[in-house]
């Protein structure tokens, strides 16, 4: 299957309409308002105190450890996503065969009850998926998904997550 | 082809951009009255036909309300970064309208509203950009730019409100991904596709919404969005009493209106999103069945009567999102982290195993069972949700219990030292 840009184009298009929007906007704000720089109004806002020292100093640890934390769970959970879509069979995942595939989703009750040993899922594809593969690959996702699993418990337990 | 493609992209995406612009400002004199409404008072009523008497229940106030953001004093304060200062407010703003490129608002709009001699022979999808396979993907990454709106404006700011309520709020956007990826997954695995129109047609042929048949998916989802939205009782990036208004204390007129419309459709964005992986979408019994599931034999009344109850569906969640606001007092910042990494991602990774067990193993265990599939794996995604519930509300009983009491931390809340 090749891959078209054709259905990305609008967007693209919609990103340049919508970053163009919000300049056009800045702009025409800015054309009409009145100006009146003063040097207590250029100050920071802080409940009307004269502010004391630089606002950039350190900060919490623990807000560093989130980070950490959520781009490791962040991408192993994107990695899930290609097993989610692939795990069904491909006739499922054509729109276009939708209506075709209706009735025989409608009739596998009926179907299975015929033959229940075998489940039509992998054979209405026309791919021939056994079952001792799908295993497999079941076990493998739930394998990753252990992992997961297992650092978050580990952050648990080092009191990543404490906020008190 | 080229062509009319584009000129059907523009025509779409300048519908699109005018419709939310004004959903936006319509939906905030719409809170204006809920609130009025809920504390007993009259709300704004005022603004009507300029220059006339007449009032009309308020409606010009969103119009006076813009007009007002554009003429004010576009102020830039002395002591701002001032190119990361302009630039977070129109990115999270870009970003909040972006991600409506894949959002449908139907099914499909049959060709015969053209004269035949346009050669319009197919059905009009009503999304932006039809036929993107990412779909969830690419919600998923516009949606998260928002952080990068929020934490680049409260350090931009230079003041310390901004810092910290930027510091907190990146932090909360960025837990509660987590169990709004874990939602998304579920669904994703059990429809097998990352496009929202098939995700929905799936939902209208099984006639089984999501939220039935993964109920703790629906419920992790639905918090996650809340807080992704900074909604209270999540709204503790601009917690107005602790941070003076948190991130954009220091902005004011279009720049305000830019983070303030983001908001908004957020909000707006969320209600689609629960809308379409777990309400069914344009689906409702009896109502919207024929012309098949992807609407490309679809006449015009069932046409119609889909983007009916499907914005019927998003206005129903927006009216929640706003008597929420309007009735629930805030979480503290322990407990919205409580919440988000002790409680909603361990029931988000409950959901999502218990998803694919069901994809693997369902058509077996129902035959065995006797049961038709669906009904068991509604009922499975019932006790699941019950289950999640008790084991989370054993371990932390302050979680369902709400009286007054003298000890409100449980015996694990204290401070441990982290070692790093």
């Amino acid at each position: 299957m090749q891959l078209s840009i054709y259905p990305f184009l609008p967007i693209f298009l919609f990103a340049a309409c919508v970053i163009g929007l919000a300049i056009i906007l800045l702009v025409v704000a800015n054309l009409f308002n009145p100006v009146h720089p003063g040097r207590v109004k250029g100050m920071p806002y802080e409940s009307g105190m004269d502010p004391f020292h630089d606002t950039r100093r350190r900060f919490d640890i623990r807000f560093h450890l989130l980070a950490i934390a959520f781009m490791v769970f962040d991408v192993e959970l994107l990695f899930l996503y290609p097993w989610a879509v692939a795990v069904r069979p491909a006739a499922e995942n054509v729109p276009a065969a939708a209506p075709a595939a209706a009735p025989a989703a409608a009739k596998a009750p009926t179907a299975a009850e015929s033959a229940p040993a075998k489940p039509s899922r992998g054979s209405v594809a026309g791919v021939h998926q056994g079952w001792q593969n799908r295993n497999a690959v079941f076990i493998g996702a739930m394998l990753f998904i252990l992992l997961l699993v297992l650092g978050f418990v580990y952050d648990w337990r080092k009191g990543v997550f404490n906020w008190r | 082809m080229l062509l009319p493609l584009t000129l059907e992209a523009l025509l779409k995406i300048a519908l699109l951009i005018a419709g939310l612009m004004t959903a936006a400002a319509y939906f905030v004199l719409l809170e204006r009255w809920i609130a009025a409404w809920v504390q007993d008072r009259l709300g704004p009523n005022r603004v009507g036909v300029p220059l006339t008497k007449i009032r009309l229940f308020g409606l010009g106030q969103p119009i006076a309300d813009g007009v007002k953001f554009l003429f004010k004093a576009e102020f830039t304060p002395g002591h701002v970064d001032k190119f990361i200062y302009f630039l977070a407010p129109m990115s999270i703003f870009a970003a909040a309208i972006l991600v409506f490129a894949v959002i449908p608002f139907g099914s499909a709009l049959p060709p015969n509203i053209f004269p035949a001699s346009w050669g319009v022979g197919e059905p009009i999808q009503l999304v932006a950009a039809p036929g993107i396979d990412v779909g969830m993907i690419y919600v998923f990454a516009v949606g998260s730019i928002a952080v990068y709106g929020v934490v680049l404006g409260g350090w931009a700011s230079n003041n310390k409100y901004s810092f910290l309520g930027g510091l907190r709020s990146g932090a909360q956007l960025i837990s509660y991904e987590l169990p709004l990826g874990l939602g998304i997954l579920g669904v994703v695995l059990a429809s097998g596709s990352l496009r929202l129109e098939t995700i929905i047609s799936q939902q209208a042929q099984s006639g089984a919404w999501n939220c039935f048949l993964q109920p703790l998916g629906f419920l992790v989802f639905a918090v996650a969005s809340f807080a992704e939205a900074g909604r209270l009782p999540f709204d503790l990036p601009e917690a107005e009493q602790e941070l003076v208004g948190g991130y954009h204390t220091e902005y004011s007129g279009i720049k305000l209106m830019m983070y303030l419309v983001a908001e908004f459709l957020h909000m707006i964005t969320a209600s689609f999103l629960i809308a379409i992986l777990f309400l069914g979408g344009w689906h409702f019994w009896g109502l919207t069945d024929g012309g098949g599931p992807d609407g490309n034999t679809v006449t015009w009344v069932v046409a119609v009567l889909r983007i009916i109850v499907l914005l019927a569906k998003v206005m129903a969640m927006i009216l929640f999102f706003m008597v929420v606001r309007w009735s629930w007092p805030r979480f503290r910042y322990d407990q919205l982290m409580d919440i988000g990494w002790k409680v909603m991602i361990p029931w988000g990774l409950a959901n999502l195993i218990a998803v694919a067990v069901w994809v693997e193993y369902g058509d077996r265990i129902a035959h065995s069972l006797g049961l038709p599939p669906l009904l068991c794996m509604g009922l499975c995604g019932f006790v699941i949700l019950l289950l999640g519930w008790y084991v989370a509300t054993k371990a932390d009983p302050t979680l369902n219990d709400n009286r007054p009491r003298r000890r409100l931390i449980s015996p694990d809340r204290h401070v441990e030292k982290i070692e790093v």
